[in-house]
C-alpha cells in the first residue's frame, strides 16, 4: 500500500547505518510495521461516488490480478456495456464497448495530491478514454461513465460493429438474449449511415459437429477463440482475413470438434456462433428457466433447463464456482432427448395388466408383507434422489433386503467430466444403499435368485438383463417390481411396472462426485401415469407399515439429515442454488 | 332507505291508446316510401372500406417467397393466443434458396383471433397482414385453424418495396470481386 510520507523532523537516523532511513511516520507509539489490512483495498469515485474495492482480484485462472476499473464499476453497481470481457476468460480489450472517461488526483509540485476547499482531491482528467476491462485502478481515480463522451464513443463503436452486421434479428437465435441487440436498443442509431454495401461473409458454415456459425453476425471478440484455447486447451479457431473481411474460421482441415465447443455458444455475444442442436427450434423468450442439475456424471453441473409447453429444448449451463463455473460438456448438455422420448413407461402394470396406482401398491403391500426377512433385494439406482434412496434404504432396513446399485465407468477429463457415469454414487454410497464396491452384490443377487434363496427383486431405473441377470433367472423371481423410466427387457418380465420420473420432472437433490449435495427442481410435468419416486414409495411405505411417511422432498431431506451421519446439518433452504459440501466430505473410494 | 318515486297518472288522453297507436303508423308510412336501407346479407355484401381489419393473412412477395421468417413475435404478443407457429428446426432447406428461416407450419386458430391487428403490427418482416375478410365460417373447430398453406393462399402477394432476400443475393456477386473466404462463396 503506498503510504504517504510525511514529514518527520524528529526521526532519528540510526548511527551504526551507513545510510540514512527513509523518514518515517509521525507517532513513535506506533508499531514499527504496521500490521497490513485484512484485504489490501483502495477507493475510487465511480460516476462521483466513493467504492471501496480490492487492490487485487482473482483473474480468469484465480491468482491475483490488479483490479480493473470495470469490475470497481460493477462493485459501484454501475454496468459497463462490454462483449470481448468475461469474468473467465483472458482479457483481450477488443472491442472498445467498454470505453470511459476517468481521471487521476492532481499533485502539486511537492507531488501531493491536491485538495479542494472542501477536502475532496482535485481530479486530472485524463485526455483520452481508457478500455475498463484492461485499464487498473489505482488510489483517488475518478471514473465516469455517464457523461455524453461515454455516451458518443459507445455510440460510435456499435456504428462501426454495426457496419457489416446484417442486424437480421428475426431470423437470429440470439435474439432476447444478444448483447449486440441490447446495446443497440440504448445506443444504436435508428438508421444507417452506411451507404455502401454491406461485406457479405459466409453464413451458415458448418463449424463443428455441434456447430453452426454464421460469419456475418460475428463481431470478432475473440471470446470462443480465447475460451478453446486457453481453457479447454484445443487451439482451433482463429480469425483469418483483415479489415472489413476479417473471418472467424476453424483451423482448416480441422472440425471443432472437442467436448466443450458449446461452451462458446452460451460465450458468444451475438448469434455468430449457434447451436445445431438448437438452432431455429425455439425463439428463447417462450423458454422458461428451471435450476436443475446435468445428470450425465459425477460432476452435477449446475444447469437451467429451458421448455416450452412440457417440451424440453435446452440444457444451459448456470454458474457455481464450486462446481462447473459457467461451462458444460457438450455431450451432458445434449444428453436430455431421452426425458422427452415417446415410449416413455406411462402405465402402471400389473402382471401386464394395466392398473392403477391405487390398486398396485395396495397389492404390491400386500406381496411384500408374505416374503420373509432377507428373501428381497433392492437394485436402486445411482439416478436416483438422496431422498429416493432414503427411503428405499427404509424399505430395504424394513424388508431386511440387501441393496446394491449398478456402477457406470467411463473416461474422465480434466476439465469437468468425471469417470463417474452415475450422477448420485456418493449419495448411494453414504446412505449404504450400494455395496463396496459398488456393483459387488450383484452377481449374487443372481446367484440366489437362481438357487431360489431370494423371491422378491424390486429394481429401480436399471435393466437388470443388461447388468449380468438373464431372463430366466429374472423369471425365478416370485415378486419381480420394476420402476423405470424407459421400457427395457425386465419391465416385460415384471409383475409390477410404476413408471417413474425423470430428474426434470421433479424436485430432489443429488450429491455429486466430490460430496456436494446440490438440488434440482420440476421444469416438466412426467407423462401417464408417471409419479415422483418419493410420493408413491411414501404411499407405499405407509400402506406396508402403517406409518405416515413424507413424500415431499423438502420434509425427507431434513428427515435424511437428523437420520443419516453424513448428511448431518444440512437443511434443504440452507442448500441454496449452489448446494453445499457434505460435512465430512464424500467417503473414500473403494475399487 | 329507499326513496318513493310517485308515479304520475296517465291521463285520459294517454289512456285511449289510439294517439300513440296512430303516431306509430306515421312513421311506419313514412319510412315505407324512402330510399330502402336494409342490406339483404348475405346475397348482398358491404363494400369493406380501405384499411378495414379483418382475418390476418400470410403473403409472399413479388417473387414467391414467404416473407414471414418464423421470429414468433405475434405468436407472443397475440392476446387469446391464435397463432401457433412450429419453426423450421435446424436443418438447411435446400429448396428454399438463400432465404434462410421460415416457419414450417403456422396455424392461426380464427376462431380466437379477434382481429386486434397486433401481429401485423408486431411483425418486423411485413409477412400478415389483416385483410378484408370479416365473416369466416366452418362447418367443424378444425376447419377454422388455418394452416401454413390456407393463410398463404388466402393474403396472396404483396408489393414489397424491400424484398431482403432478393437484396441480399444480389449483393453477393458483390463480393466475390474480393472474396471473403477464397473457394466458399456464400450460400
Ligand atoms: S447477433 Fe444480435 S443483433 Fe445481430 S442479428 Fe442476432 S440478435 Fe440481432
Ligand atoms: S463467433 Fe462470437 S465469440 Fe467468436 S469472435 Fe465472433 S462474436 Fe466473438
Ligand atoms: S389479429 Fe390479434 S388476435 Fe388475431 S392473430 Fe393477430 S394478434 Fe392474434
Ligand atoms: S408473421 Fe411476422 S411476426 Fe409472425 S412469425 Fe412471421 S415474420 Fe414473425
Ligand atoms: S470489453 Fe473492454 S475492450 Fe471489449
Amino acid at each position: 500500500m503506498s503510504t504517504v510520507p510525511s514529514p518527520a523532523p524528529n526521526s532519528s537516523p540510526t548511527p551504526a547505518l551507513g545510510w540514512t532511513p527513509p523518514p518515517r511516520p509521525t507517532g513513535a507509539a506506533a508499531p514499527a510495521i504496521p500490521a497490513p489490512p485484512a484485504v489490501d483495498t483502495l477507493t475510487v469515485t465511480v460516476n462521483g461516488r466513493p467504492v471501496t474495492v480490492p487492490r487485487l482480484t482473482p483473474d480468469w485462472q484465480g491468482k491475483p490480478a490488479p483490479t480493473t476499473m470495470l469490475q470497481a464499476c460493477a462493485a459501484a453497481g454501475v454496468s459497463v456495456p462490454h462483449y470481448c470481457y468475461h469474468h473467465r476468460l483472458p482479457v483481450a480489450g477488443n472491442c472498445r464497448m467498454c470505453l470511459v472517461e476517468y481521471g487521476t488526483p492532481a499533485l502539486g509540485p511537492d507531488r501531493q495530491p491536491l485538495k479542494n476547499p472542501d477536502g475532496s482531491l482535485v481530479i486530472q482528467k485524463s485526455p483520452r478514454p481508457a478500455i475498463a476491462c484492461a485499464t487498473p485502478v489505482t488510489p483517488g481515480m475518478a471514473i465516469d461513465t455517464d457523461t455524453p463522451g461515454v455516451r458518443a464513443m459507445r455510440e460510435g463503436v456499435l456504428e462501426f460493429l454495426l457496419i457489416n452486421h446484417p442486424l437480421d434479428c428475426p431470423i437470429c437465435d440470439q435474439a432476447g438474449e444478444c448483447k449486440l441487440q441490447e446495446y443497440s436498443v440504448e445506443y444504436g442509431r435508428a438508421a444507417s449511415r452506411f451507404v455502401e454495401t454491406k461485406v457479405h461473409k459466409p453464413k451458415q458454415v458448418d463449424l463443428g459437429p455441434r456447430i453452426m456459425l454464421d460469419d456475418e453476425r460475428c463481431i470478432l471478440c475473440t471470446r470462443c477463440i480465447r475460451f478453446t484455447r486457453d481453457l479447454v486447451g484445443d487451439d482451433a479457431l482463429g480469425i483469418v482475413h483483415r479489415g472489413s473481411y476479417s473471418t472467424l474460421a476453424a483451423y482448416p482441415g480441422r472440425a471443432f470438434d472437442n467436448n466443450y465447443t458449446l461452451n462458446t455458444v452460451d460465450l458468444c455475444p451475438v448469434g455468430a456462433l449457434t447451436s445445431k442442436d438448437f438452432r431455429f427450434r425455439m425463439r428463447v423468450w417462450f423458454l422458461k428457466e428451471t435450476k436443475s442439475l446435468c445428470t450425465s456424471c459425477g460432476t452435477g453441473c449446475n444447469v437451467l433447463i429451458g421448455s416450452r409447453e412440457n417440451v424440453l429444448y435446452r440444457y444451459t449451463p448456470r454458474e457455481n464456482d464450486a462446481v462447473n463455473r459457467s461451462w458444460l460438456c457438450d455431450f451432458g448438455r445434449l444428453n436430455y432427448k431421452w426425458i422427452g422420448r415417446a415410449d416413455r413407461l406411462r402405465q402402471v402394470r400389473v402382471r401386464g395388466e394395466p392398473a392403477t396406482w391405487t390398486r398396485a401398491l395396495a397389492e404390491l403391500a400386500e406381496r411384500l408383507r408374505a416374503i420373509p426377512a432377507g428373501h428381497a433385494a433392492i437394485l436402486a439406482s445411482a439416478r436416483l434422489a438422496n431422498e429416493e434412496l432414503f427411503l428405499l434404504r427404509k424399505l430395504a432396513q424394513h424388508l431386511g433386503a440387501e441393496t446394491d446399485i449398478v456402477p457406470r465407468h467411463g473416461e474422465g477429463d480434466r476439465f469437468l467430466v468425471h469417470p463417474d457415469k452415475n450422477p448420485n454414487t456418493t449419495g448411494a454410497r453414504v446412505l449404504g444403499l450400494a455395496a463396496a464396491p459398488p456393483g459387488a452384490n450383484l452377481p449374487r443377487f443372481a446367484e440366489r435368485l437362481r438357487a431360489g434363496q431370494l423371491t422378491a427383486l424390486l429394481v429401480f431405473g436399471e435393466d437388470p438383463l443388461k447388468h449380468g441377470f438373464d431372463p430366466e433367472t429374472l423369471q425365478r423371481a416370485e415378486l419381480l417390481v420394476v420402476s423405470d423410466l424407459l421400457p427395457n427387457g425386465a419391465a416385460e418380465l415384471a409383475h409390477f411396472v410404476l413408471p417413474g420420473c425423470a430428474h426434470a420432472e421433479k424436485r430432489g437433490t443429488f450429491t455429486n462426485a466430490h460430496g456436494r449435495v446440490q438440488r434440482f427442481f420440476k421444469a416438466l410435468e412426467p407423462p401417464g401415469d408417471a409419479r415422483p419416486e418419493t410420493e408413491w414409495l411414501g404411499e407405499l411405505w405407509e400402506r406396508l407399515t402403517g406409518e405416515r411417511a413424507s413424500t415431499s422432498p423438502e420434509r425427507l431431506f431434513r428427515q435424511l439429515a437428523e437420520e443419516v451421519p453424513a448428511f448431518r446439518g444440512l437443511t434443504w433452504a440452507a442448500l441454496g442454488d449452489t448446494g453445499q459440501d457434505l460435512p465430512d466430505g464424500p467417503p473414500p473410494p473403494e475399487r | 332507505m329507499a326513496a318513493v318515486v310517485p308515479r304520475k297518472p296517465l291521463t285520459f288522453w294517454e289512456r285511449l291508446y289510439l294517439p300513440a297507436i296512430w303516431a306509430g303508423f306515421k312513421v311506419t308510412l313514412r319510412h315505407f316510401f324512402r330510399r330502402k336501407v336494409t342490406m339483404q346479407y348475405p346475397e348482398e355484401r358491404w363494400v369493406v372500406p380501405e384499411g378495414y381489419r379483418g382475418a390476418p393473412y400470410l403473403v409472399r412477395d413479388q417473387d414467391g417467397r414467404t416473407k414471414c421468417v418464423s421470429c414468433q413475435l405475434c405468436e407472443f404478443v397475440c392476446p387469446p393466443r391464435a397463432i401457433k407457429i412450429t419453426p423450421p428446426g435446424p436443418e438447411v432447406d435446400p429448396t428454399t434458396g438463400n432465404v434462410e428461416k421460415r416457419p414450417r407450419e403456422f396455424e392461426i386458430n380464427m376462431l380466437r383471433c379477434i382481429f386486434c391487428g397486433y401481429c401485423q403490427e408486431v411483425c418486423p418482416e411485413e409477412a400478415i397482414f389483416l385483410m378484408q375478410d370479416y365473416s369466416l365460417t366452418g362447418t367443424r373447430r378444425e376447419e377454422m385453424i388455418y394452416n401454413l398453406d390456407k393463410l398463404l393462399a388466402l393474403g396472396g402477394v404483396h408489393q414489397d418495396r424491400i424484398q431482403k432476400w432478393k437484396q441480399k443475393q444480389r449483393e453477393a456477386p458483390a463480393q466475390e470481386v474480393c472474396p471473403p473466404v477464397a473457394g466458399a462463396a456464400p450460400h
